[in-house]
């Protein structure tokens, strides 16, 4: 059973570290485009601390959005994608040995990224253990929902924009509950509520999206 | 040992084909280009679904049994299936934790076989057209699976390449195995069964 997770989870990690730029990508864009907020906006800390918490949240989003587009794209394109369709192995956990691997080398450095862009920020110290958790679950969420969009248009020419117009509005609860968990704490209030809730939009990611992204790789083979 | 059926009437590329084959026989899948022979091997390794018709193996619907089919079955397609930056090794490693086999040969043992021998852990995008496609077919010497499905498999291999694939699939043959292929070469193996898809699209 678990043979076939365990070999996607390496390939896709050894692909990796073969193929360092790219997965530089998204992180780099995070870093940049925060460095630009104090630069294009103002430099004064208390002005920035307000907007810290939603800017950090958004830019990650936009950050893990950027690389969710080529999760199954360079599989699909070299023939592997099939062999994995037609493997006895159950695609499910394939689907989700990919998610983590796209998960390890997307959201978790964007997640140990984001204390460092929040000092930039001025981010006040309360924030900083809320930013990390709602971070760490949040890109769960991100990836696994990412997933099913990027397996919807994995055969279209231009799948991209239609990614983002699937994806958007899925990823939306998933932002105001992480930007609003830093933001009650900045503000002095308990983080556990908001927490809890991406908890649970972490267990419902797991559990759902596998299967539908596995439904929607079947699909998209047959375009 | 097997009946196979389909049709397929998605824009009429091609309807009314049916084939019944037993153990140890060869089928060669003719037609011009654009004739369907790539979707009708796609069909057959189930990763497209016939717009009508069934797939039968072992006598029992293949969609009742799909997991059962899928143990049974080997396909290599037009697309070579490697991942460019890792080593045909490698490559044969995760393909082979995918398709689990017990097959006593090692990776190293197999690749010396299909003649990449020094090129196991360069990768794969170094290699020729012909050696990638060698490194793909590498699959064929370790899996169990009964019944095989292969896409054009003599493109850009040599003629040496050529013979000894044609020496495989007809020990296949001999252990019992089905082959599914299409070419556009004149094979050099006696015993083999023809579908000419240009036909069967005609007389639908």
């Amino acid at each position: 059973m678990g043979a076939g997770f365990m070999a996607i989870l390496r390939r896709d990690l050894l692909l990796a570290c073969r193929n360092r730029g790219e997965i530089a990508n998204p992180v780099i864009f995070f870093f940049i485009v925060v460095t630009l907020i104090p630069l294009g906006l103002t430099p004064e800390a208390g002005r920035l601390a307000e907007i810290a918490p939603g800017i950090l949240w958004v830019m990650a989003l936009l950050a893990s959005l950027l690389s969710v587009e080529g999760l199954f794209l360079s599989d699909f394109r070299d023939g592997t994608l099939e062999q994995l369709v037609i493997s006895p192995q159950p695609l499910y956990l394939m689907v989700l040995a990919k998610v983590l691997a796209h998960w390890l080398i997307s959201g978790l450095p964007l997640t140990l990224l984001a204390p460092v862009l929040g000092m930039m920020l001025s981010l006040p110290a309360a924030g900083y253990v809320p930013l990390v958790l709602s971070l760490l679950m949040g890109t769960a969420v991100l990836s696994l929902v990412g997933a099913i969009g990027a397996a919807l248009t994995v055969a279209l020419r231009k799948g991209g924009l239609l990614l983002s117009l699937i994806v958007m509005p899925l990823y939306m609860p998933v932002l105001i509950f992480g930007a609003s968990a830093v933001q009650r704490a900045v503000d002095g209030f308990s983080v556990q509520g908001p927490l809890a809730v991406m908890g649970a939009l972490l267990a419902l990611a797991l559990l759902m999206s596998p299967f539908a992204t596995a439904g929607a790789l079947r699909v998209s083979m047959h375009g | 040992m097997d009946a196979i059926a389909f049709e397929r009437d998605d824009s009429a590329l091609f309807s009314g084909v049916s084939a019944s084959l037993e153990a140890g026989s060869i089928l060669q899948i003719e037609g011009p280009n654009g004739a369907g022979k790539t979707t009708l091997l796609r069909i057959i390794a189930s990763i497209l679904t016939p717009t009508a018709g069934t797939l039968y193996w072992r006598g029992e619907d293949v969609r009742h049994h799909r997991q059962r089919y899928l143990h049974d079955m080997l396909f290599l397609g037009h697309l070579p299936g490697l991942k460019q930056s890792l080593s045909p090794l490698e490559n044969l490693q995760w393909w082979r934790r995918v398709h689990p086999d017990d097959s006593p040969h090692t990776n190293a043992e197999v690749l010396d076989r299909v003649g990449l021998c020094g090129y196991e852990d360069v990768p794969c995008y170094t290699l020729s057209a012909g050696q990638q496609r060698r490194a793909a077919l590498a699959r064929l010497l370790v899996t169990e699976a009964p019944l095989w499905v292969l896409d054009e498999p003599f493109t850009a291999i040599d003629k040496q390449g050529v013979a000894e694939l044609e020496s495989l699939l007809t020990q296949h043959a001999a252990r019992g195995g089905i082959t599914v292929l299409s070419t556009h070469q004149d094979i050099g193996i006696a015993d083999i069964a023809r579908l000419s898809l240009a036909d069967s699209g005609r007389r639908a």
